[in-house]
This record gives structure tokens, sequence and C-alpha cells, in this order.
């Protein structure tokens, strides 16, 4: 585990180099300083960063994520040969990956609510960071799974970006075509079910229900928010979103200790 | 006693002398005449009684001298002391002014209010100070009366132990203005009430509705303000409404109405202001109202109209800022939208005749969807919704193809 610090340092250092992470960095503190500057009120800005948010962070973090691997290739292969044990090495690449990105999106975003002092966002602001970092974290393991799955590098990214067409997108179309063909049953249980499924979908909910639109959202929305204003609803949601980040990275892990490079 | 039976049997012999000669009376602690009670028994119609400062507790007030004016100074309290009505006028042409009324009990038999007009006509309640009141001002079968600048303040409890700031019961011909009433179940309460003009008040914080009517026809609002009531405005089965420049704010919650109009026909909704409401407009069995002139801003639904709604027409409307414009629950819609402006419009004017050369159709398929399907709800603002949407708005298969607006306004001008 020793070398884990070690790896990690290294590829921080290899990423900031990079300058990347910091276009990165800068793309969402620009967003929000402008929708600061345009639309006001520190919860208006929340809502309107929450739709880029949801898909731009999962898109980012897959691709960059398995592009990143497919990189890492003859670095892993020559440290490998090396005494590091593959686990070390698997884990410290990811930290590598996830902690920029996540650091980065939380920079980007955390800073202008900072010089605009807040512009009264509370919980809102600290539901978009907590959710941003998490997804960031579950699409960086997704991305690494991908990446140890295939091989053949086109493969992967075809991989990658369905998985995030899948979740962004397809998801809430299967969701829709549930909710039509069974509206005459209760269905609010199992769409909670539905929605806890989709880490993307469970953010939004997440994050809209912060907000007073949730009013506008009926008996379903009231359901739901009874269930996430809970502890348990709240310690579900958070297991879940975290559940996405180290299940896919335990079979990545797997799958990458037995790996035949 | 005998000196009131002494006074009403000279009351009656003088009646005919003293037409015209009307007296005043001084109600004061430590006087003669402490009490209201008092002043009325040795009244003569058209008498002028002047309560001065002071806290008065009183059974009920029955006032049954016909054209006499009672007027507070400032300081003259009725303490209900939670008992019955307060004040209980049976007679025409009564005038009360400037009193302060404080505290009637619930009831949950009898509709205790704090100033009653029993089959009366002709009175007036004006710049009185209600507080804590079960019903505030209360008019039953009574006809030509006016009730002004006052000031009623709830208790803000629940709906089922509060009654109404002002309540009109089988009344025609009402003046109601310049009235603020707050934190009572309903603010102002219409049942079987007829040409009453209802303007320039302010009704907040109520627990129920701002306003609220049945069977009252022919009656207008003018300038009102209805803001954060439970659940907004309602109004039901009446036709020949009239509202115009009011305001219905922030009336939200999953239950909250900016203006409900169930069964409402042959009305005017013109010029208001709806902003920040769940819902503004949700129309239900309601028909040929023509809904003009109005802004509708930061609304969840802008209008909500359902298909039971025929040939109501929406011009020159001004639409911003709303999470769904225009929303019903049929493919076919029977009522009209022309000349409004759409904040969502992209379309141009290469003609530039202020309108826009390609049609909008403000019902989202979203909506469509919502409205039929109500559990949906839980996919707003995803990705996949506005894609749908996008699709709908290119070709338009399953979004009302009535429901769209020929000829939608570039710019807005009230």
């Amino acid at each position: 585990m020793k070398s884990t610090g070690k790896i990690l340092r290294y590829q921080l250092r290899d990423v900031i180099r990079g300058r990347w992470i910091l276009v990165y960095t800068l793309v969402f503190l620009l967003m929000t300083d402008v929708l600061f500057r345009f639309g006001g009120s520190g919860d208006r800005v929340v809502l309107s960063l929450m739709n880029v948010v949801l898909l731009l962070v999962p898109l980012v973090s897959i691709i960059f994520g398995t592009m990143y691997l497919y990189h890492a290739r003859e670095f892993i292969v020559m440290l490998l040969a090396q005494p590091v044990d593959r686990t070390s090495l698997f884990l410290g690449l990811y930290g590598g990956m996830a902690i920029p990105l996540a650091g980065g999106y939380a920079v980007g975003v955390g800073l202008p609510f900072l010089w605009h002092a807040g512009g009264g966002a509370g919980s809102a602001l600290g539901v978009l960071l907590l959710t941003g970092v998490l997804l960031t974290c579950a699409f960086t393991a997704l991305a690494f799974l991908v990446a140890v799955l295939f091989e053949d590098r086109a493969k992967g990214f075809g991989a990658a970006v369905l998985v995030w067409l899948l979740a962004a997108v397809v998801y809430d179309g299967i969701v829709l075509m549930v909710v039509t063909t069974l509206w005459r049953y209760p269905l609010e249980r199992p769409l909670l079910a539905l929605t806890m499924l989709n880490p993307i979908d469970l953010g939004r909910v997440l994050l809209l229900l912060q907000f007073d639109i949730a009013a506008l959202m009926g008996y379903t929305g009231a359901i739901f928010n009874r269930f996430f204003g809970s502890a348990v609803g709240k310690g579900l949601a958070l297991t879940v979103l975290v559940a996405w980040s180290v299940l896919p990275l335990l079979v990545g892990l797997r799958r990458f200790r037995m790996k035949d490079f | 006693m005998s000196l009131a039976v002494t006074s009403s049997v000279c009351l009656g012999l003088l009646i005919p002398f003293t037409v015209g000669m009307a007296q005043d009376i001084v109600v004061q602690e430590g006087t003669s005449v402490p009490t209201l009670g008092a002043a009325i028994l040795s009244a003569r119609p058209g008498d002028h009684i002047v309560v001065r400062r002071g806290v008065y507790r009183e059974p009920t007030i029955v006032i049954d001298v016909p054209g006499i004016t009672i007027e507070g100074d400032s300081g003259a309290v009725f303490d209900g002391e939670d008992a019955e009505d307060v004040l209980l006028v049976t007679a025409d042409s009564v005038t009360i002014r400037g009193l302060t009324i404080r505290h009637v009990a619930t009831s949950y038999i009898d509709d205790r209010a704090a100033i009653k007009f029993q089959e009366v006509t002709g009175c007036v309640a004006e710049h009185n100070r209600i507080e804590d009141a079960f019903f505030g001002i209360y008019l039953a079968k009574s006809t030509d009366c006016t009730i002004r600048h006052n000031v009623a303040i709830g208790r803000k409890t629940t709906e089922t132990k509060s009654g109404n700031a002002i309540h009109l019961w089988n009344s025609r011909d009402v003046l109601v203005e310049d009235n603020t009433v707050s934190g009572h179940r309903d603010g102002i309460y219409f049942e079987f009430v007829t040409g009453a003009m209802v303007r320039r008040n302010v009704s907040t914080d109520n627990l129920r509705y701002g306003l609220h009517f049945m069977f009252s026809h022919n009656c207008e609002y003018w300038d009102n303000v209805f803001a954060r009531n439970g659940a907004g405005v309602a109004v039901m089965y009446t036709k020949g409404v009239t509202m115009v420049g009011n305001r219905f704010e922030e009336n939200w919650g999953s239950a909250a109405f900016g203006l409900l109009l169930k069964d409402i026909t042959d009305s005017r909704v013109e010029d208001n202001v709806f902003r920040g409401n769940s819902t503004a407009i949700h129309a239900e069995g309601s028909d040929r109202i023509i809904v003009k002139g109005n802004e509708f801003i930061a609304n969840g639904w802008a209008v909500k109209i359902m298909a039971n709604s025929i040939d109501n027409e929406f011009t020159r409307n001004r639409f911003v800022g709303n999470a769904f414009d225009v929303s019903t629950n049929s493919r076919s819609s029977s009522s009209r939208f022309s000349e409004n402006y759409w904040g969502a419009y992209q379309g141009y004017d290469l003609d530039r005749d202020g309108y826009g050369d390609v049609p909008f159709r403000p019902v989202r398929l979203f909506a469509l969807l919502v409205e039929q399907y109500p559990p949906a709800i839980i996919l707003m603002r995803s990705a996949f919704v506005d894609m749908i949407d996008l699709a709908e708005r290119v070709v338009p298969i399953l979004t009302p193809e009535t429901l769209v607006d020929e000829h939608p306004l570039m710019e807005w001008r009230q």
C-alpha cells in the first residue's frame, strides 16, 4: 500500500503537468461565474448548473478515464516489471485520475460561489458539489472497468460512450416507458427504486428536491421528498452513489489483477 | 331596565318629531353611557355614537336602530372575550367606523363574527381593525353595503379552526375596497353574491384561499393583491366574472393555485400579473373566458387548461420563465391562443410586422405526458425529456394540433 501513495503522487504531478485539468477547472469556473453575472441568485445558478453537471461530469470522467488508462498502458507494463503489487498500482492510477477530476470540478464550481459570497445557495450548493464529486468517482471507476475489459481501444471508447449514453439518456427513456405502460398501478415506490439505481437520475432528483420546484412534482414528488428527507433515505442515496464507485472499481481490480499484459 | 323601557317608549313617541335632529351620544367608561349597548338603547334613528378610548367587554351588541353611525376614537377596543358575535347589525343604513375589535372565539356551530350584518341594506363598515377573530366582517342577505379600508388579521391556526375575514352570503351590490386581510381561512369569501365590486384589497397569508367564491354572478375584481395564500385563489360555479389588474403571487405548494377556475363561464381575466405560483391559472369546465394582457412570470405551470374547457381565448398575454407554459390533458383543444408573447419562442420575424413567422406550440410533449401520467414528473429536467420535447417541437405528432399560436408576438407591451 506504500507504493499506492508513491504512484498517486507521481500521477497527480503528471496530470497537473498535462494542463488539461486546468482547462476542465476553468470551464466550470467560467460557466459558474457567467451564470452568476447573468442570473443573479445562488439558487438559480445551482439550478442552471445542474443539467450541465449531470451531463458533462459523467461524460468527461468516463472519456478521460478510459483514455488515460489506455495511454498509461506502457507505463503500467513498465511498473509491473518492478516489485509493485497490482492492487496498489490500480488504486494509485484510479486516485491519480479521480482526485484531480473531482478537485477540478469542486474548485471550478465552488470558487465563484465563494467570491459571489454564496448568493444564498446553502444546501443546494452542497448537494451539487457532493453529487458532482461522487459522479466523477463513479464514472472514472466505470471508465477503468471498461478500459480493463476491452483490449481494443476503439471498442473501449465505444463502450465508454455507450455506458454514458445509457445512464444519461436511455435510462430515462426506459423509466418513461415503465411509467406510460404501468401507470394504472401505484408507481411511486418502483420509481424510487429505479431512480436509486442510476447515479445520474439519483443526482438529478436529489438536486431537484433542494429547490422549490419540488412542489411541482405533486404526489410523486412528495413521496420522494419524504424518502430523501429521512435519515434512511439520505444514507441510502449516499450509499448507492458511493457503491457506483466502489463496485465497478472492485470488478475492474479483479480483472486487472488477472489480466495478461 | 326601566330606563331602557322609558327610552324606547320615548323613542317611539319622538320619532315623528325628531327627523333630521340627530343627536350625538358619547360612550365612555365611568360616564352615564359606559357601554355601546347602553348607547344603542337610547339611540334614535340617525344618531351619531362616538366611542371613546377604552377596552369594552360587552355581550353581543345588537344594533337594531336604523341609520345610526358608530364611530370609534383611536384606542376604542371591543374585546369579544371569546364570546359570540361582537357587533350584530339588524337595522338598515348603519355605519361602523374606526373600531378595533378583537378576540372572537371559534365555534363549530355558528359563524361568530366581529361585525355581522344580518338582512340589512345600506350598511357601511370602514376603517375598522379586527384582530384574532373567527369571522371578520360578515354579511348575510344584505344589499347595497360598503366594506372599506378595514384591516383583519386572523390567528392563523388551522383551516377548520378559523373563519373568513370578509364573508358575504346571499348579498347584492356590495362594494369591498381597500381592505387588508390575512391569517384567516379565506381572505374574501362570497357565496350567492351578485353585483359586487371588489377592488384594491390585499389578501395575503391566509390558510386556504385569498379569494373564494361560488354562485356569485356578475361581480368585478379590480387591482387586488392575492399573495402567499395556502391554496391561492379558487372561484367556482359562476358566470360573468370580471378580473382586471389583480396580482396573484407566490401561491406556492403542490395544491396551490394562482387562480383556479372551476365551472366559470362568460368571464374576463385581463391585465393581471401571475408571478411565482405553482399553477398560475387552472381552468376546469370553464367556457368562453377571455384571458387577455396578463403576465405569467416564473410560475410552475402558467396555464393548465383541461379538455372540458371550451372556447376560451388567450390573447396578448406574456409568458416568461415558467416551467410549463401551457399544459392540457387532451390531444384536442378548443381554446384559442393567439398573439401572445412567449419567452420560449425561438422563431423569427422576417417581414418585421411584430409577429413571429413560425407558429408557436406552447404545449410541451412532457407537459402532456405528465398530465396523463403524473408520476412521469420525476423525469423533470432530464436530458431525455429535453430531447423528446425538441423532437416533438420540430415534428409535432402527439401534442394538440389545434393548440398553437399562429401569430406569436415578438415583443410585448401592456
